[in-house]
């Protein structure tokens, strides 16, 4: 452990905090109608925009005609994505194919329509080989905006729905997702990938380098338009890399700067978030008890990644290694890190894509050791409410308050309210099948996929060899994409081989499909929970606070929600990450 | 419903075109214009050719030949390689073959795995014996090393022996570089003093003076050397 990355790991959030509360006050004011600087200049393309799409913007709709709204745009976004994907080869006269990619199998495309559909960007294919610059731009790019759009206003929505003084409306679907794009993602994206084209990343549409170095070998360099699909992959939390090694790839991350920066855009909006729920409820004090939470789990988990891999890793012992701090070195775990990134930049990138819905990755999570891998195992079990992806982390923790605010009340044997509102039997119904169904899915998916045959196919024993790896990646491989999160073991694959241009290769279908189905479901069944609660407590009386109300803005509130957050992902996980992670943090015994 | 699809169907579209076509045309022109070395991927010429992206590690390694036959080996189709003492190393690669751009891959090397053993075994290996202008003894020893303090594996660097994340790692640590050198002066007949005043005009600092680790852009640093 250095000074240089402790400091690293203070300035990001001190910066981060800096950032999202002017950020959340502009969201707010944007969501809530209200003048914003990007009006004279969006103002039109806005109404153009609803007049093409046939929209009347003005009309509130309640939570079920919102989610109708919502699930058949992502339904025509999927079936958009799936024809761009297995037409790849059809799109070559655009230009936009110069490497002559052909299309990926179908059920790899399966996987990774319904992936991107979900803002999970799990990856069974690698960009550099078998996709074009069109599926790339017009295909991936496209699904980054939309399923960030989709996250972000449903938080929204959830939020109108607490606040709310009267009627059943929650907002109007099609007006959110425009401003969504409008007014927040498109410009910042513009300004994003411009910064990362300043410090090295590329962006062109040439066919890829062919030269000789200079000892005589052959060699060949990808091209693309990296910057444009890697501003948005950060910033909607998507995660997919334009190459197969994502973020780590040098024309993806170019500089220790961008490793810093990257990270400040892929957590600021989840971060404003939390302050614009403050400022719509008008009390700036609840967001903070929120964000306060998050931080206080956040900074748990960089800290134990950080001493985890800056100890190194028993196999580097084993060979004799010296993993400490020297002149010039890092020391530590360096297995699958990059050289400009170091152990600290590595870490702190590990634990902010993970507990986000992120899952970009700057260093193999593969190659972590036993507990630094468990972090991100942690990270994913919270369900991703600590900051969370765009709009699914407020969304999430919203629900876990309002469980929170329940227990409390059994507690001191009072109706539970929040914010004035009553908390009833059936908004805990609610909420408790929100959020027990992504867990559950998880589970479930882990169990088929290790009890059958078909599921252990898809790990690579050449590579993992036995021993509790095995199960930690197959694990590890449904928990991220039920919390639509995308990193990976990623010696777990669907995708056997790329031959050439992609032709002759095939997907493993098992994992497509099971895979395809765990970020589908647990993606939208919590969504309409995380609805139907807005719908819930949008038609509810506000009543003052009384004496006997409990505070939802007071550190003994943080203390209560932590707890909750901690003991359902304990109690539901627990068994299943002894089995992998923690064993291995727990040995220095090497499996053949 | 029937609304909803329709809208549907034409905000798919038109979010295609806008977010899918002209923002990354946009971005690509900006970029071409503003900064088009950085757009293109900082190639490096030499007399005129190509040698590489400043950012994009290389294997800077020979082909083997078979003695006999004169002929390249090969192995699943790729050339054997061994790597050129005249030259920096770059780090261990899990790609196909090494430092492969147009197919990046992790080495998803596991902590607690036999095979992630052999395979920093393999790599300290191959560093300690690239400090030894003779064939390694049995035991690992050597009769004078190029740099005396590094002798074992105790002492090789740990970005030396771990491999890349994107497997084309264009940088490698400070130490490596000052370790690497003993070799580089003893091979190409220049003093120690030399080759490190070149290491320290390509080492990169810390982003903002903070972020991240110090490295040395092993591509740059290799031209450098040619140019002496």
């Amino acid at each position: 452990m250095t000074l240089s990355g402790w400091l690293t790991i203070f300035l990001f959030v001190t910066l981060l905090t800096v950032i999202a509360i002017p950020l959340g006050n502009y969201m707010a004011a944007f969501y809530t109608g209200e003048r914003t600087f990007m009006d004279p200049l969006m103002r039109r393309p806005e109404q153009f925009l609803y007049r093409i799409m046939r929209v009347d913007a003005t009309k509130g709709q309640d939570w079920k005609a919102y989610a109708k709204s919502l699930i058949i745009f992502s339904l025509a976004g999927w079936l958009m994505l799936y024809f761009i994907l297995r037409s790849q080869n059809l799109w070559s006269f655009t230009g936009l194919n110069p490497m002559g990619f052909h299309s990926a199998p179908w059920n790899v495309t399966f996987n990774t329509t319904s992936s991107f559909m979900t803002n999970t960007n799990w990856q069974y294919y690698g960009g550099e080989t078998t996709m074009s610059y069109f599926s790339q731009m017009a295909g991936l790019t496209v699904q980054n905006y939309c399923s960030a759009a989709v996250g972000i206003v449903v938080a929204v929505a959830l939020i109108r729905g607490i606040v709310s003084r009267s009627g059943n409306a929650i907002g109007n679907f099609w007006q959110d997702l425009v401003r969504t794009i409008l007014w927040l993602l498109m410009p910042a994206s513009i300004v994003i990938s411009v910064v990362l084209v300043f410090q090295g990343s590329i962006q062109n549409l040439s066919h890829y380098l062919s030269f000789t170095g200079i000892t005589g070998l052959g060699n060949q360099i990808a091209m693309g338009p990296v910057a444009s699909q890697e501003a948005i992959k950060l910033l909607g939390t998507n995660g997919g890399g334009f190459f197969n090694t994502n973020s780590a790839h040098p024309f993806e991350n170019p500089t220790a700067f961008t490793n810093f920066f990257e990270l400040l855009a892929v957590l600021s909006i989840p971060a404003a978030l939390v302050f614009q729920y403050g400022k719509m409820a008008g009390n700036r004090r609840q967001g903070h008890s929120i964000y306060a939470t998050m931080m206080i789990m956040f900074l748990g988990a960089v800290i134990v990644a950080y001493v985890a891999e800056a100890h190194g890793s028993p196999a580097q012992h084993a060979a004799g290694l010296h993993t400490m701090v020297r002149a010039g070195s890092t020391g530590g775990n360096m297995e699958g890190k990059e050289q400009r990134f170091g152990i600290a930049g590595s870490a702190l990138f590990d634990v902010v894509t993970t507990v986000t819905s992120c899952g970009a990755v700057n260093s193999s999570i593969e190659s972590f050791t036993g507990i630094g891998g468990a972090v991100p195992f942690a990270n994913l079990s919270a369900s991703e409410v600590i900051f969370g992806g765009v709009g699914t982390g407020l969304y999430s923790i919203l629900l876990y308050v309002l469980l929170a605010v329940f227990l409390g009340g059994l507690m001191v044997g009072r109706t539970p309210e929040y914010l004035g509102k009553k908390v009833e039997a059936r908004e805990i119904k609610l909420v408790s099948l929100g959020i027990l169904i992504t867990p559950l899915t998880a589970l479930f998916c882990t169990a088929l996929a290790t009890a059958s045959r078909a599921g252990r196919a898809s790990i690579d024993t050449a590579v993992t060899g036995s021993g509790p790896q095995g199960f930690s990646e197959t694990f590890y491989a449904y928990l991220s994409q039920a919390n639509n999160n995308g990193s990976a073991f990623a010696g777990y694959t669907g995708y056997d081989g790329t031959f050439g241009n992609g032709a002759g290769s095939h997907g493993i279908t098992f994992a497509d499909l099971l895979g395809g189905f765990d970020m589908t479901f647990a993606r939208y069944a919590p969504i309409l929970f995380a609805l139907a609660v807005a719908g819930a407590m949008a038609g509810k009386r506000i009543s003052p606070p009384g004496l006997g109300t409990m505070r939802t803005d007071n550190g003994t509130f943080v203390v209560l929600l932590i707890g909750v957050i901690i003991l359902v992902g304990a109690l539901t996980f627990f068994p299943a990450l002894l089995l992998g992670p923690i064993v291995q943090g727990l040995t220095t015994h090497l499996y053949s | 419903m029937k609304k909803d699809i329709v809208t549907s169907a034409i905000g798919i579209v038109v979010i295609t075109l806008l977010c899918g076509i002209i923002y990354p045309l946009l971005i690509t022109g900006v970029s071409q214009v503003a900064f088009p070395g950085n757009a293109n991927g900082q190639q490096l010429f030499v007399d005129g050719k190509l040698v590489g992206s400043k950012i994009i590690g290389q294997n800077f390694a020979d082909v083997v030949k078979n003695p006999k036959t004169g002929k390249v080996e090969m192995s699943d189709g790729n050339p054997v390689t061994t790597p050129d003492p005249r030259y920096f190393q770059t780090r261990p690669s899990g790609t196909t073959p090494a430092d492969n751009d147009a197919a990046t891959s992790f080495a998803n090397y596991g902590p607690n795995s036999t095979i992630t053993l052999a395979a920093l075994q393999s790599n300290i290996s191959t560093y300690l014996q690239l400090n030894c202008p003779t064939t390694l003894t049995k035991s690992g020893g050597c009769s004078s090393w190029y740099d005396p303090a590094v002798t074992s594996a105790a002492q090789v660097p740990v970005d030396a022996a771990d491999t890349s994340a994107s497997g084309v790692d264009p940088e490698i640590s400070v130490l490596n570089a000052h370790i690497q050198a003993y070799r580089i002066a003893a091979v190409r007949h220049l003093s120690l003093a030399t080759v490190d005043k070149l290491i320290n005009q390509y080492t990169f600092g810390r982003g903002l003076g903070f972020s991240g680790e110090p490295g040395v852009d092993v591509l740059e640093l290799n031209l450098a050397l040619n140019r002496i």
